[in-house]
């Protein structure tokens, strides 16, 4: 492979504590050098950008098997690499749900033969995600499985969750929880003053609350580790920052849409505002970017859903949940976090890469010479308008189509190849 | 033989308007969704009118031609026989042609999205769709995706914008206002299409709204929303001027919103021992089908304090006024009306 | 051309239609006056009482509201107000004399028929117009009118009342 020089950008990595003008080095697809006047057979020229460790975004779902119409993993991982994005985690509901080693491995192969970014499997915690027997998750595990939920749902049975939590402490694994007491589910945007108004049925905070306190108190005397996914409540994080100081391993990601928007959006029913967890109100969302800025909320990730666009022209209580998110991602996370003030690049890139990186556990998620090499280039100040049919995702599902935001990736680079550079087709 | 008496209450304004003086003469929506985006003048334009359709109603040949031509279809998806046949009958007493549509038995039942079945209905050729649907929003959702024009006749919880204004109509019939006038709606608010069209309008028009309920039908949200909220329906019995009771349904008591019908009547239920406290004077209102018996006793839902006839008969004027008004394509006059004889 | 005419000369008009009334409907037998809205309805609230003193004693009396039978409603603008009829009287075998402030086009006399029919069937209907200004684009005519003018289109007749506009008089202006 030929070497690669990325020339004259600024280097972030939180993983070294780095903000500075270097070069960086790539040689056999690794990080060899930072430094200055390098040499390399192929140079990019980064000025003004910023380079950074390869972004990871832990929660996706590409929808394959099964509704291939909607996504499939070869447009996911185009869509995300397009994002910036080196390293996706996907969800396991799809048809059939992913949940024994067989579905795992063929994530793994379809990952490696597309060479875009690095596709990595989670595994159901149940069987088919009906929420009564474990499914084999050791198994998964060995096959390379970096995380287990039932996302799209929580596991509702309370002994079913323990021995999930016991089970999973067994090989230090990751458990990933979508948390919605599914005994006051079936709302259709958040509860309050705007869904009283809509005449809609609303979806309480404290059923999201509910499960993260149930499943903190469950595993407060196993200790596994326990990733709290989407969150989105101004309770939910306070809960988050309690068990954290109490020391149990207790993590959490936010979204870009609960950084942006509110339930007022739902107003004129447009299904592109209606998700699961749902759009707060103002003060859930203040208290979510509170909670990025003092760490109780570790990572960031988009929680990419694609769907039909014939499913969500349906009428808002019977349309599905859930909005694309993987291209567009730096740009919301810049405007919600960097430009208020809240946080610098270099936060937003621990947010986005290093967090992630050691979430799963992952080698990535840094620059430091040795590493394997997967690095973003990012423009900060490009100002662009977020089309949707640009997207190379299949789906057309976004409440941002339209908007005139600022930064984008420029070059996205996988084990040293550039998978994705902007204005050209590789 | 008399022909063609006048309804007694025909306000003032309405009798020596001169549409040239300053009083607002256009409307402009191509649809009525809701009455929360309507403004206070423009519902009382919208009563104002039904007073003239009201009289239509009172001939001997009930019918005038002001939509002849003009394709109305009723597209309701979610069963009504009462307001179906109270805009059907509207809009042929316009002369319209009138298509009745229902949602169960269709190709809505084969999978259609709603959006697919309206435009096959929008592509014969019609100019305004009357929709029922079990969602809320829509209404709003088949307006943007539609030509023609789409009359709400009741989207999920949301609303019910002609039966807000038929009880408008009624109240300001009976009282001659509704400034300052304090009405109760009483039951299942909080699945209540009819009370949040209600609402919206008696606040714009300046009466004061009381919801009266258990709190696990009427949340404390609305009060974010200008009603004030009661639990205790004998607090403020005495001190209300309308009482519009809401039909109670045996659904809410299988998702535990209540344990009882037996509980809530005794509660909530406008029996003839809560009658006996109310206002003198008191007008008791009811957007049907009636539980007899159980939300409002019987002789006092027949009796000379009852409205309830009067806003059936309401709904026609007020629905012949709705189809009337959203049906004008809007141009530019080269003449004003009044010039052209 | 005379292009204003104040009070007096108003006053004398009404007079004039009055007498041609007269002309054209026996006083001594009962008979409907209906007047169309709005300036109509005035005209006829005040010609009442000049028939009685020409003799008539028995007159019903209305007002008819024609906007839900215009032709042309959906060239309008901005739709005119729908206000009630109100015909309290006994309208069939009776002669219904249909009383308006200006003839033009005559398209509001034809809806005016159309909304009378709807109510019974009088024994004659004759049309008494105040100003005629020619113009017609349907073959109607006034058996009786005060005043006959034969204006070009890009002028108009304003009528005004006391109890509309603060004063009796007839305009002749220019379109604007």
């Amino acid at each position: 492979m030929a070497s690669l020089l990325i020339q004259n950008g600024t280097l972030l990595d939180p993983s070294q504590n780095l903000q500075q003008k270097a070069d960086l080095l790539i040689e056999n697809g690794k990080i060899v050098k930072i430094g200055t006047g390098l040499k390399a057979d192929q140079t990019i020229d980064a000025t003004g950008r910023y380079v950074t460790p390869g972004l990871i975004d832990v929660h996706v779902h590409f929808r394959e098997p099964g509704d291939e119409e909607e996504e499939t993993l070869a447009s996911g991982a185009a869509a995300a690499v397009a994002g910036g994005f080196t390293t996706v985690c996907v969800m396991p509901n799809t048809k059939p749900a992913i949940d024994n080693a067989a579905q795992i491995e063929f994530v793994l192969r379809e990952s490696e033969r597309l060479g875009l970014c690095n596709v990595l499997p989670t595994g159901c915690i149940t069987k088919g995600r009906e929420g009564c027997e474990l499914a084999e998750m050791a198994d998964m595990h060995q096959w390379g499985a970096v995380a287990f939920t039932d996302d799209g749902a929580g596991v509702n049975d309370v002994s079913v969750m323990r021995k999930a939590f016991q089970y999973i402490k067994m090989f230090d694994g990751l458990v990933m929880q979508h948390c919605e007491e599914h005994q006051l589910a079936g709302g259709a945007m958040h509860a309050g003053v705007v869904s009283t108004s809509l005449g809609l049925p609303g979806l309480p905070a404290e059923a999201e609350q509910l499960m993260i306190a149930r499943d903190v108190l469950l595993n407060r005397t196993i200790g596994c580790r326990y990733h709290v996914q989407h969150i989105s409540t101004a309770f939910s994080v306070e809960l988050i920052r309690r068990a954290k100081e109490d020391g149990l391993p207790v993590t959490a990601e936010v979204a870009p849409h609960h950084l942006l928007l509110t339930d007022e959006d739902c107003r004129g029913y447009d299904t592109n505002f209606k998700m699961n967890p749902p759009l707060r109100t103002a003060a859930d969302v203040s208290a979510c970017i509170a909670g990025v800025v003092d760490g109780t909320i570790d990572l960031l990730a988009t929680d990419h859903a694609p769907h039909r666009a014939e499913e969500k022209e349906l009428e808002f209580a019977r349309a599905p949940n859930g909005i694309i998110g993987l291209e567009g991602a730096i740009a919301l996370y810049a405007e919600a976090l960097v430009t208020p003030g809240h946080i610098g690049w270099l936060k937003l890139i621990d947010l986005m890469s290093t967090q992630p990186a050691k979430l799963i556990r992952s080698d990535r998620g840094t620059l430091k010479p040795g590493s394997i090499a997967d690095v973003t280039i990012i423009d900060p100040d490009a100002p662009w308008t977020i089309d949707k049919h640009q997207f190379r995702s299949k789906s057309r599902n976004c409440p941002f189509h339209g908007r005139s935001v600022k930064g984008r990736p420029t070059h996205t680079i996988v084990s040293g190849r550039v998978v994705w550079a902007l204005g050209e087709t590789i | 033989m008399t022909v063609g008496s006048v309804p007694r209450t025909i306000p003032e304004s309405v009798r020596s308007a001169d549409p040239t003086k300053g009083r607002m003469s256009t409307w402009t929506h191509k649809h009525l969704l809701s009455l929360e985006a309507l403004s206070a003048n423009e519902i009382t334009f919208v009563l104002d009118t039904a007073v003239g359709f009201k009289e239509v109603s009172t001939r001997s040949v009930k019918k005038v031609p002001a939509l002849r031509g003009r394709v109305v279809v009723n597209a309701f998806f979610e069963d009504s026989t009462r307001t179906r046949m109270s805009f059907s009958l509207a809009a042929q007493r316009l002369s319209a042609d009138v298509i009745d549509f229902s949602g169960s038995g269709s190709s809505v039942s084969k999978g259609e999205t709603l959006i697919d079945t309206a435009r096959n209905i929008e592509a014969m050729g019609i100019d305004v769709m009357v929709v029922r649907h079990s969602a809320a929003g829509a209404a709003m959702t088949l307006a943007k995706h539609l030509q023609c024009s789409i009359v709400n006749a009741g989207d999920g919880a949301h609303e019910h914008p002609t039966q807000g204004l038929l009880d408008l109509y009624t109240i300001r019939e009976r009282f001659g206002r509704i400034e300052g006038l304090k009405v109760a709606i009483v039951g299942d608010i909080g699945n209540s299409r009819v009370a949040r069209s209600n609402l919206w309008g008696l606040k714009k028009l300046g009466a004061e709204v009381i919801f009266v309920g258990p709190p696990t039908l009427v949340p404390r949200t609305f009060e974010q929303l200008g009603a004030t909220v009661v639990h205790d329906f004998d607090s403020i019995i005495g001190q209300v001027d309308v009482i519009n009771m809401l039909r109670v349904q045996n659904e809410r008591m299988k998702s535990a919103q209540f344990p009882t019908v037996r509980e809530f009547t005794q509660l909530f239920g406008l029996t003839g021992e809560r009658f006996a406290r109310c206002k003198k004077g008191v007008f008791v209102m009811h957007p049907g089908p009636m539980n007899r018996g159980v939300e409002i006793q019987s002789d006092i839902a027949d009796g000379a304090s009852s409205g309830i006839l009067k806003q059936v008969e309401n709904g026609l004027a007020v629905r012949m006024a709705v189809l009337y008004l959203v049906s004008q394509r809007a141009k530019e006059p080269q003449m004003n009306a009044d010039e052209r004889r | 051309m005379q292009t204003h005419y104040d009070a007096n000369a108003f006053a004398a008009l009404l007079g004039t239609l009055a007498d041609r009334i007269v002309a054209i409907v026996p006083m001594a037998s009962p008979f409907n006056v209906v007047g169309i809205r709005t300036r109509g309805e005035v005209l006829a609230d005040r010609l009442i009482p000049l028939l009685r003193q020409r003799g008539a004693h028995d007159i019903g009396h209305g007002t008819l509201d024609i906007t839900l039978y215009r032709d042309d409603l959906s060239e309008l603008g901005p739709r005119a107000i729908v206000r009630p009829t109100e015909l309290n009287f006994e309208i069939d075998k009776r002669p219904l004399i249909l009383i308006d402030d200006v003839l033009f086009t005559g398209r509001t006399v034809r809806a005016a028929m159309d909304a009378l029919a709807d109510f019974g069937r009088p024994s004659a209907v004759r049309l008494a117009i105040f100003v005629d200004r020619g113009g017609r684009e349907l073959p109607i005519q006034p058996d009786a009118a005060a005043l006959t003018l034969d204006l070009p289109l890009d002028q108009q007749v304003k009528v005004k009342v006391a109890e509309r506009d603060g004063e009796d008089a007839i305009d002749v202006v220019s379109r604007t």
